[in-house]
């Protein structure tokens, strides 16, 4: 990887620190508000695998915003400067499109840790929390952030407009992310919900996520890590293999 | 020696629309090269081509004997690009929108060079104001900054000067003729065709996506335009001169292909008893090749 990557990935970092209130601060205000409600209304009434439905519901809550935000990261950054026309900054160098990919995805994946990192500073005084396989936290939020960081990069290039773009958000990622056992066990879900659940790569994300902080999920982390990693790499594929035609990005 | 630009047989459509049609063209090395041609003609899609923003359908492009395709990474290098639409980062400072184009050309240290090119683009004071508070004049003089950075020995500009007040023009020219003299070679396209014969040494007519005339700027001018004597008289013309002449108003012009004639002409009219209101010379221009070779009298000339 050249100095060709880095400056792009350095540039996609600086865009969304130069408005940190909004690509960072607001995110973690909005996660802070779902952890005060829910756990308001919930707490006293509801233990998941024997943790409190407080110290269960923020590691849900910290993926659900590193997916989130890095899915935002890559999309709205291609987005704009599709519809600005400033993409022709980064299509005249000579930039490939394995380091186009991967400093659009890693930009996402960094946004997506801050956020999460401060949503996780902002709730953990709210609930005990263990930290027992820290690495599982690790590999889910970087592998988590790069599959939505991924999607984003499909999303921005297919989107020619922000409605379009919005749609995309709005009938695929959140209803994948809200549908995953963020704020409940699957295993508390009617049998149906629940088949519906495991076919939803967001669930095993989150379960994993989680088994790192409580050592007990859903689903074994290794299924959930084989199941993370394939959808990581065909979205990597999928999404090189876009790049490479030039798709909607080189007419 | 391989060409600054060579470019073969290249088509391309958009839809039904047939954007260029196996346009040939090739730029040497230390050109200033012009390419002309009503909106539409193809002249930016030819540039996107070469740039490799649009992929051509068929044919191929070369920048100093790199495929743009094939090679592109070379061939980006070599090439620096100012386009058309007056695009920027709002996000960025001017230094910093630069010192981020030189990254992606793989340059780290490359304050000196930027400094230089700030200060021919007279852009020195806004060297850290936001993008977005810059006026249009300002903003175009970064995209040229922007397609410099690297130093590219091939440098394309689409219509820098579209919109841009006389001093921005004069400033721009002067930049570029000096990087032409530095060795640069140097295509434009402009809409301002006097632009166009003062610094061209060849020029490339483009309609409907083909190449309808190409030469140097000289030949072009001296097989499409003459000299002309325009007179305003009382009316009356010789017949012998009016059978040449194009009359428009009171005014009449004589075209001739060297100054010798213009004598004789005048006896004739002063013989035939005319009486003179008024009279110049109008040298041939690029305006008058551009409206006849638009017009289609000269298609398939291509030299
Ligand atoms: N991306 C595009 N999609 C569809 N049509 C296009 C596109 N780019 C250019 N064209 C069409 O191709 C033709 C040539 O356009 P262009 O190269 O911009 O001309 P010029 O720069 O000479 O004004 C025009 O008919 C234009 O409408
Ligand atoms: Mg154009």
């Amino acid at each position: 990887m050249g100095h060709g990557f880095s400056t792009l990935f350095y540039k996609e970092v600086l865009r969304f620190w130069k408005v940190a209130s909004q690509t960072v601060g607001a995110p973690v205000l909005t996660a802070l508000l779902y952890l005060l409600i829910f756990s308001h209304v919930l707490a006293g009434h509801v233990q998941v695998h024997g943790v409190i439905y407080t110290a269960f519901l923020i590691p849900g809550l910290v993926m659900m915003s590193v997916l989130q935000n890095a899915f935002a990261n890559s999309s709205s950054s291609l987005i704009q400067s599709k519809v600005t026309g400033n993409i022709v900054f980064v299509l005249l160098p000579p930039i490939s499109y394995l380091e186009f990919y991967l400093a659009y995805v890693l930009a996402s994946v960094v946004r997506g840790l801050v956020v999460g990192a401060g949503v996780l500073l902002a709730t953990f005084w709210f609930a005990p929390l263990d930290f027992v396989e820290p690495w599982w936290i690790l590999v889910f939020a970087l592998m988590g952030g790069a599959i939505l960081g991924s999607l984003g990069v499909i999303a921005g290039i297919w989107a020619d407009k922000f409605d379009q773009l919005a749609a995309f958000q709005n009938f695929l990622i959140m209803p994948l992310t809200f549908l995953s056992g963020v704020f409940y066990s699957v295993h508390s879900l009617p049998p149906f919900w629940q088949q519906v659940s495991h076919w939803n790569p967001v669930f095993y994300m989150i379960d994993g996520f989680r088994h790192g902080f409580f050592g007990v999920s859903d689903a074994s982390p290794w299924l959930s890590l084989a199941v993370v990693g394939s959808c990581l790499a065909l979205l990597t594929v999928f999404t090189l293999n876009l790049l490479k035609r030039g798709y909607k990005l080189r007419a | 020696m391989s060409a600054a630009i060579r470019i073969t047989q290249v088509s391309k459509c958009f839809g039904s629309v047939r954007a260029l049609d196996q346009v040939d063209l090739e730029v040497q090395r230390g050109e200033f090269f012009g390419l002309l041609g009503p909106n539409g003609a193809g002249k930016t899609t030819l540039i996107s081509a070469l740039a490799g923003l649009v992929r051509a359908d068929s044919g191929s492009l070369n920048v100093m004997g790199h495929d743009v395709q094939l090679d592109y990474r070379a061939a980006r290098r070599l090439l620096g690009v100012v386009p058309q639409e007056l695009v920027f980062d709002p996000f960025f400072t001017v230094r910093e929108s630069l010192k981020i184009q030189s990254g992606y050309f793989g340059i780290r240290d490359n304050d000196e060079w930027i400094d230089e090119i700030l200060e021919n683009l007279g852009l020195t004071s806004k060297a850290n104001a936001n993008m977005r508070m810059l006026s249009g004049g300002m903003k175009r003089r970064v995209l040229v900054a922007q397609a410099l950075v690297h130093r590219p020995p091939v440098i394309v500009l689409d219509e820098p000067t579209a919109g841009v007040d006389v001093e921005l023009r004069q400033t721009l020219w002067a930049f570029i003729r000096r990087l032409n003299e530095a060795g640069h070679t140097i295509v434009l396209t402009t809409h301002y065709l006097e632009e166009a014969e003062n610094l061209c040494n060849r020029i490339a007519m483009l309609k409907a996506g083909r190449v309808v005339a190409l030469d140097t700027t000289a030949q072009l001018l001296r097989r499409f335009s003459t000299h002309c004597l325009r007179l305003r008289t009382d009316g009356a013309m010789p017949a012998e001169l009016a059978a040449d002449a194009a009359q428009n108003g009171g005014w009449w012009s004589l075209p001739f292909d060297a100054f010798d004639q213009v004598e004789p002409m005048l006896a004739k009219i002063r013989a035939a008893g005319c009486r003179i209101d008024d009279l110049e010379i109008g040298k041939p221009d690029l305006e008058e090749v551009f409206v006849r070779v638009m017009q289609g009298q000269h298609e398939g000339q291509v030299s």
